[in-house]
């Protein structure tokens, strides 16, 4: 089905997501994730390259499932998590063409995404969604679950599985070829800056 | 000669490092309201709101402003009639450190080697930069300093040739290529002349001056505003989705140079700028 928006403006997708949920998604939309996504940045990219390579089971099916780019840090005693924003997309841009192709349907980053990135969402009809890049506090709110899934030792770069209930993010590129940077900014460029 | 206990750094270091991360100091708060009364982009204005509740809910709550709590980065002056005892300097800062991170539940993310990356676990070592300076105390300046901003920083070795049009060029196209990477609203530190080193270490030192507050070289002064100005008028605006706040602010400071060179470096700060300091 496809996704339509709340009373707010607001898109609500639980995951996993579907081929006609990601095409329903486009740049500047606001979006809220609820149900289970996945923590891996550069060193947990770094571990699934070469299972990829030779075509073994990755810990984590990544089908219809979105990978959240980020090292959140250390949970107070009690708590759930620490400060959980998001890191810079484009280091794992390298590793993204090949999951997406396993069937993940989205990352959560902030950035630009080179092109190979760009591309391989509209061949396999995924989306780049981004978090506010600083505002790891207030994220911290919507997370009501998290564990570690895989390369403990890792440490904040470990593979957590989180759940997460109305995770706030925006569409930054759609599967159709939309680029909420690129449209956002042309409208406040001045000339001769 | 006055002697300071190194246990008296290192518990220093320790608050500010934990104070840093939850606490944003007044002139950040300052800069998103000062933002907040300008910007035109409504999603623009809708990044600014999120982060100054985030910096609400960091202090309330004592959970770091950004998970990145960053690479501490330790401007210290130090008197030079201040006798430490019991140790080390750098060691203590580094104490610190260790404390104030696995205490406040702040992220670990220095890893021992650039090649082998195991993390060190507990966010140690931090970069110590020392100033000995005339009198009795020790000031100690702590920055937890974000990567992905300084993944962004950059440096030139321009010719004087070139001059000061080139320096404007470059700074503006540091505050481009930065975009959404490097979480704007941005902070620069220009580092302009000395040398290869002095310059990148100015460029740092440059990040500690109160933001909002002016260039005491009124030349200077003039030309951060120009640059403020011009980065502006990017459109790359809060988070990069578009917007007329793309920085809150360029410092500059300036050190003599070899008749052969302008070297120039550009510190790019995030808008987490956490930066704390005490003196002993």
């Amino acid at each position: 089905m496809p996704v339509s928006a709340g009373a707010d403006g607001i898109k609500d997708l639980r995951t996993p997501l579907s081929d006609d949920d990601v095409r329903s998604l486009k740049a500047g939309d606001r979006v809220r994730i609820s149900g289970v996504i996945y923590t891996a940045r550069d060193a947990a990219h770094g571990r699934l390259a070469p299972l990829m390579e030779k075509g073994e089971t990755l810990p984590i099916d990544v089908k219809g499932q979105i990978i959240y780019y980020t090292g959140p840090s250390p949970a107070r005693p009690g708590g759930v998590i620490g400060s959980v924003g998001p890191t810079t997309a484009s280091r794992m841009d390298k590793f993204t063409p090949a999951l997406l192709a396993l069937g993940l349907k989205g990352t959560i980053g902030k950035g630009y995404r080179g092109q190979p990135v760009k591309d391989a969402l509209r061949q396999h009809t995924a989306v780049y969604f981004g978090s506010i890049g600083g505002a790891g506090a207030v994220l911290s709110q919507f997370v009501k679950k998290a564990e570690v899934v895989a390369y403990e030792d890792l440490g904040t770069e470990a593979i957590r599985r989180l759940e997460v209930e109305g995770f706030p993010v925006i569409v930054l590129y759609d599967s159709h070829g939309g680029d909420l940077y690129q449209d956002g900014q042309k409208v406040y460029a001045r000339e001769n800056a | 000669m006055r002697d300071v206990h190194v246990s008296a750094v290192a518990d220093a270091v320790k608050k500010l490092c934990m104070e840093a991360n939850w606490n944003l100091e007044p002139d950040m708060l300052r800069a998103f309201d000062r933002a907040l009364g300008r910007e035109r982009s409504a999603a623009g204005k809708q990044v600014l709101t999120i982060l100054k509740e985030n910096a609400e809910m960091a202090r309330a709550q004592q959970i770091p402003y950004c998970q990145d709590t960053g690479m501490v980065i330790a401007f210290v002056e130090l008197g030079q009639d201040v006798h430490v005892t019991g140790g080390g300097l750098y060691e203590a800062i580094n104490e610190g450190v260790r404390q104030g991170y696995t205490e406040g539940y702040l992220r670990a993310s220095i890893v021992r080697s650039p090649f082998d990356r195991v993390n060190t676990g507990d966010n140690t070592p931090a970069v110590i930069h020392v100033d000995v300076v005339p009198g009795a105390m020790l000031k100690i300046m702590v920055m937890a300093k974000g990567g992905g901003c300084e993944n962004r920083s950059k440096y030139v070795m321009l010719t004087p040739a070139a001059g000061l049009p080139a320096v404007k060029d470059f700074v503006i196209e540091c505050v481009k290529t930065a975009g959404p990477d490097a979480c704007p609203p941005l902070i620069l530190g220009v580092g302009v002349g000395g040398t290869f080193e002095k310059a990148a270490i100015n460029s740092k030192k440059a990040l500690f001056r109160e933001l909002g507050s002016p260039n005491p070289d009124p030349t200077l002064d003039a030309l951060e505003q120009e640059l403020l100005e011009r980065a502006n008028r990017l459109g790359i605006g809060p988070q990069g989705y578009g917007g007329d706040t793309t920085s809150f602010g360029i410092h500059i400071l300036t050190y003599p140079c070899h008749i052969t060179s302008l070297p120039v470096a550009v510190t790019i700060e995030c808008h987490a700028h956490r930066h704390k300091e005490v003196t002993l």
